[in-house]
């Protein structure tokens, strides 16, 4: 999932929370991670697969992939400043 | 309303009256109020047109005389002939009939069922019509994608369009959500090389920009325009081919089941004629206006980002997301200031689904709001809105946050 399959640095657990909440964790925390590495966010509300990715854009961050769950997805963001 | 008022989120705090006078409608897109000419069609034409309009007595001649001015009328504005338009009971059976006729008359046993394609940014009538035909007829469909302003991509639609039996594409003037225009000439020529018919939606348009040509169907939604609710128009050009899809029936030069409903439908035909004499005062101030909010919005909201193309756009349509606000808080918000928007946000939803468009235009879906300004739109009624806004979005923010922790 990540291409260079090093486990994410920090896992955010937003699995049963209502967009906007996934990506205001991943705004507060997304600081924890040294630049480079990257933060697992856990969510299942559908919103979540378009606004991580549009958030990323916004912030200048990289979105690098998303992966189904059993439920919901896991999405892989790197922190690039 | 005044229920809802309190000392902090008062319903009119920029002291305007505005929330207080009606004047914070901002959802014309989904309803623009009925215009007064089409009011005063109506109400004549509940005493004139009641009858049946297929009968040949006195009173059903009445109302087929009345139904034909109102077609000769509503075919002139949207450049066909009356012979090639239908009144419709909403926009949505317009597309409904739109699609499914068009594709079916060119399905044959013999050589399978076909292609359709559609860009992702189509009202969810045209999104929805082509998922059936796949699901009923087993038809492929493609949907083509967008730029991040919410543009067709042309090159990928004319590449769809030239598959092998593609039997439809469908591609709307201007978006309903964000308000872009499309590229229909580009696609007409494109469709017109492939030999493939069009369909045009022109529902966010029609009564606000001429019609774009090189349409083979065309369909349209009165209340969008200030007639009443109820009323769908269906233009087929003599030249495309179309097939009943449902039981047939004789109304509507066989293309609409059902008794018309001459009253609202003369009332539509009347307030489209009022819409396109007025076109030419209310644009430009519409334009102003939104103009005002585009630049206004993320220079008073931090992280707000405004959607769509800036310039080649509807005149009353801006769509905006604010990061880290949930959007149906927003718009209970300012519901109760007195500005009422809709949102393309999941939250908003009954499907809790984010918005289609914004999801294929890749722009952020939550804390979203789209306003759209009915023809009589004031200055002061945006400014108030402009003033409302930033102490709402600031006020939700900080309940969000409080609630993550």
């Amino acid at each position: 999932m990540t291409p260079s399959n090093r486990r994410p640095s920090l896992t955010l657990d937003a699995l049963g929370k209502k967009c906007p909440v996934p990506i205001i964790m991943l705004a507060d925390r997304i600081r924890e991670v040294p630049i480079g590495q990257t933060v697992e966010v856990l969510a299942d509300d559908p919103a979540a697969r378009t606004d991580l990715p549009a958030w990323c854009t916004l912030k200048s961050q990289e979105f690098v992939g998303a992966s189904d769950l059993p439920i919901g997805w896991s999405f892989v963001i790197r922190r690039c400043y | 309303m005044a229920a809802g008022m309190n000392a902090t989120a008062g319903p009119d705090p920029a002291g305007t009256g505005v929330g207080l006078t009606g004047g914070g409608y901002f959802d014309a897109a989904s309803a623009e109020p009925l215009h007064p000419s089409a009011r005063d069609a109506l109400l004549a034409a509940l005493d004139d047109g009641w009858a049946d309009p297929a009968r040949l007595h006195r009173e059903g001649r009445r109302a087929q005389l009345l139904l034909d001015q109102a077609r000769e009328s509503v075919a002139a504005e949207l450049g066909c002939r009356p012979d090639e338009l239908s009144f419709t009971s909403s926009g949505t059976q317009a597309i409904h009939l739109a699609v499914l006729g068009a594709v079916q008359a060119r399905q044959s046993a013999s050589r399978g069922p076909g292609h359709v394609l559609a860009s992702a940014v189509e009202h969810s009538a045209v999104l929805n019509a082509a998922d059936w035909l796949h699901r009923v007829t087993d038809a492929a469909v493609s949907i083509t994608g967008v730029d991040g302003l919410g543009r067709a991509d042309v090159a990928e639609f004319a590449a769809a369009a030239a598959r092998d039996r593609t039997l439809l594409a469908c591609l709307q003037s201007a978006n309903h959500e964000v308000g872009t225009i499309q590229p229909v000439a580009e696609a007409a020529e494109a469709c017109a090389r492939a030999r493939v018919p069009l369909l045009v939606d022109a529902a966010a348009s029609a009564g606000r920009l001429p019609v774009p040509d090189g349409w083979s169907l065309l369909t349209a939604s009165a209340r969008k325009w200030g007639g009443p609710a109820g009323v769908g128009v269906l233009a087929v050009r003599r030249t495309a081919r179309w097939r009943e899809p449902f039981p047939p029936d004789d109304r509507e030069g066989r293309r609409v089941p059902g008794f018309p409903n001459v009253p609202e439908i003369l009332a539509a035909a009347a307030s489209l004629t009022a819409a396109s004499g007025e076109r030419a005062a209310v644009d430009g101030v519409l334009r102003a206006l939104v103009a005002r909010i585009r630049a206004t919005v993320p220079a008073r909201v931090p992280d707000a980002v405004v959607h769509g193309d800036p310039d080649a756009r509807l005149p009353h349509i801006v769509t905006f997301s604010c990061l880290y606000v949930d959007g149906e808080a927003l718009v209970t918000e300012l519901d109760r200031a007195g500005f009422s928007v809709s949102s393309g946000s999941a939250c908003v939803a009954d499907t809790r689904q984010p918005s289609h468009v914004l999801a294929a235009m890749g722009a952020l879906t939550h804390g979203n709001v789209r306003v759209s300004l009915p023809r009589a739109a004031s200055d002061q009624a945006v400014t108030a809105f402009l003033e409302a806004l930033p102490p709402i979005v600031a006020r939700i923010r900080e309940t969000v946050r409080a609630g993550t922790q």
